[in-house]
């Protein structure tokens, strides 16, 4: 009974799930791959399959001629902004959608839930403008900005979500204890909220990562992240797909393994919220 | 004494009330003050620019032209190939990702040893940046060097070298089968939340009434997922539409403009020509195209909060 049973799920189940993750997963092992090929084997004779012709070339090249390091200090700068500024204003903000009922509260949650759906390019137009007026174009406080648009919303959402899950007799406790609502939020609600605040401002870290347009456009000489950076190890007269696929591994590398780190979490509160993934 | 206390508690209550019915608005403020500037700001901004003749580094050249844009619009031949293009764009890659995503839910709901490794990995594409997806898939349709041109000519499915990015009839298929890779796990993750919501008697009532397999994913699989399906389908086709970083960075629109979407028009107008009068007017237009599934999205997810 068993046997044959075993031999049809790793036909049926095994086999095409394992094709799946094959498809998955080799555009970037391919990726990998290359970045482990020195440049001038790749023009002669191709990415290298076997690890006799590897090495970490490209890397080190990647590190002493390029500013990549430098790059990456500016996306965790920007990232990190992003985080703080989305959790701070939206750990409030949830706590009211989800213990209050008065008066404008559908229209406001509406609101946070629309300007998740604003096209980026009707943004970044005006936000160009509007930045080179005041002066923010090419600074952190620009791109922190300009990621907020998103990151906001987002994070009220979840946020909203999580709050949802805790029980009200908690706060009721507290307050028939005297707390104040403030009170209440900061010592009863905050402590209960900390898994759903790491994981929404995990993802949150990770967006504004992996965002390209608002850097490319509202970034400069001076702040560079490295989704902009990547794209500029493009040479000059012709690709150097083994430098740049060492940029693409090392700068995809964080967010990645952040992602694969908290998706469990992450997923469960996205389903409940749908919200933008 | 005593009227004293009544009237401080009186004062107390009172102060309360206002208090209690000020607060939440209190605690949305900063959400709604910061989102106010560097959203609702910019959108007006922008409403306003559209109805402009603008050139970014002229700006004393600019002038009001009222409707002026969109009727250069309505007569521009690229705005109707952009439009086509975004309808092919949107109509082809959210079936495929959901089609995908609903095979390899429909495969991890099932029970195999290293079912969790499998979750894991699959995800992969949805957490890498969108700039590394365009070069990586650059890099793999590269004509000379490109491995999905070696692995085709290997396996003699084609004769030659396609040149996958620079054929103006296959560049945006090419660039939707990316897109198509990128997105499928968001679906798979989707389905699979609500494959597990599905009770298991159900299935169990079903095999007992011989229903066949087919017949059991018609009538208890799929009206099980339906929900989950039309809110993550809504919520792609706003997010596949709006998406144009990685067809950006894969064609900048190009061949000619055979990539050409509606916003990556509108940002090509403004960043290259510095168009910002019209490029907001493209901008504008697709938004109010876009509304329609973005008001169907909102209805239903405002409906699910209140339950």
């Amino acid at each position: 009974m068993t046997k044959p049973s075993t031999l049809r799920r790793i036909l049926t189940t095994d086999l095409p799930v394992a094709l799946i993750v094959l498809f998955a997963m080799a555009p970037f092992a391919w990726m990998i791959l290359t970045s482990l090929t020195p440049s001038a084997l790749i023009t002669s004779s191709g990415v290298s399959l076997s690890p006799a012709g590897w090495s970490l070339d490209n890397y080190w090249r990647l590190i002493e001629q390029t500013s990549f390091l430098m790059n990456m200090l500016h996306s965790l700068i920007i990232a990190v902004g992003t985080m703080l500024l989305g959790l701070v204003v939206a750990v409030t903000a949830a706590y009211a959608f989800s213990r209050f009922r008065f008066p404008g509260r559908r229209l406001l949650m509406l609101q946070f839930l629309l300007i998740n759906m604003f096209p980026v390019v009707l943004l970044i137009l005006p936000l160009f403008v509007l930045m080179r007026r005041f002066g923010l174009l090419d600074t952190h406080v620009g791109l922190i900005l300009a990621n907020s648009t998103v990151a906001i919303p987002f994070a009220v959402w979840m946020l909203t979500s999580y709050v949802g899950a805790i029980p009200k007799s908690l706060d009721e406790a507290a307050m028939t204890d005297g707390c104040s609502r403030l009170t209440t939020l900061r010592r009863i609600v905050l402590p209960l909220m900390v898994p759903g605040i790491i994981s929404t401002g995990i993802y949150i870290f990770i967006t504004a990562w992996n965002e390209y347009l608002y850097a490319l456009t509202l970034g400069g000489r001076n702040v560079r992240p490295v989704t902009v950076a990547i794209q500029t190890l493009i040479g000059e007269y012709q690709i150097e797909w083994g430098l740049l696929a060492a940029g693409a591994v090392v700068g995809a590398l964080p967010a990645t393994l952040l992602f694969l780190f908290v998706q469990r979490h992450l997923i469960g509160g996205m389903t409940q919220g749908a919200v933008k993934g | 004494m005593s009227i004293v206390t009544t009237t401080r508690a009186a004062e107390r209550s009172g102060s309360f009330w206002r208090r209690a019915h000020l607060t939440p608005y209190w605690l949305l403020a900063p959400a709604v003050v910061v989102t106010a500037v560097i959203v609702f700001l910019p959108m007006l901004q922008a409403v306003a620019t559209s109805f402009y003749d603008l050139i970014l580094f002229r700006p004393n050249a600019s002038r009001f032209v009222g409707f002026g844009n969109y009727i250069r619009l309505f007569q521009d031949p690229v705005f109707w190939t952009a439009l086509w293009n975004t309808v092919i764009w949107i109509g082809l890659t959210v079936p495929l990702q959901m089609g995908l995503g609903l095979i390899t839910a429909i495969l991890l709901n099932r029970e195999f040893p290293w079912r969790g490794l499998a979750r894991a990995l699959i995800i992969i594409p949805w957490a890498l940046p969108s700039v590394v997806i365009a070069l990586m898939w650059r890099w793999i349709y590269d004509p000379n060097t490109g491995v999905l041109n070696d692995l085709l000519i290997y396996l003699s499915v084609v004769q030659g070298a396609v040149p996958w990015l620079a054929d103006p009839h296959l560049a945006l298929y090419a660039v939707i089968a990316t897109l198509t890779w990128q997105g499928f796990p968001f679906f798979a993750v989707m389905i699979l939340a609500g494959l597990q919501g599905i009770p298991k008697s159900q299935y169990e009532a079903a095999s007992l009434d011989g229903a066949s397999p087919w017949r059991q994913f018609l009538h208890i699989t799929l009206p099980g997922i339906m929900p989950v399906l039309a809110t993550a389908g809504l919520l792609r086709v706003i997010w596949v539409a709006n998406s144009m970083d990685v067809i950006f960075v894969m064609t900048g629109g190009g061949p000619g403009y055979s990539t050409h979407t509606l916003p990556l028009y509108a940002f090509i107008k403004a960043r290259q020509n510095l168009d910002f009068g019209y490029g907001t007017a493209i901008a504008v237009t697709f938004t109010i195209l876009l509304g329609s599934f973005v008001a169907v999205y909102l209805a239903r997810t405002m409906r699910e909060v209140e339950k």
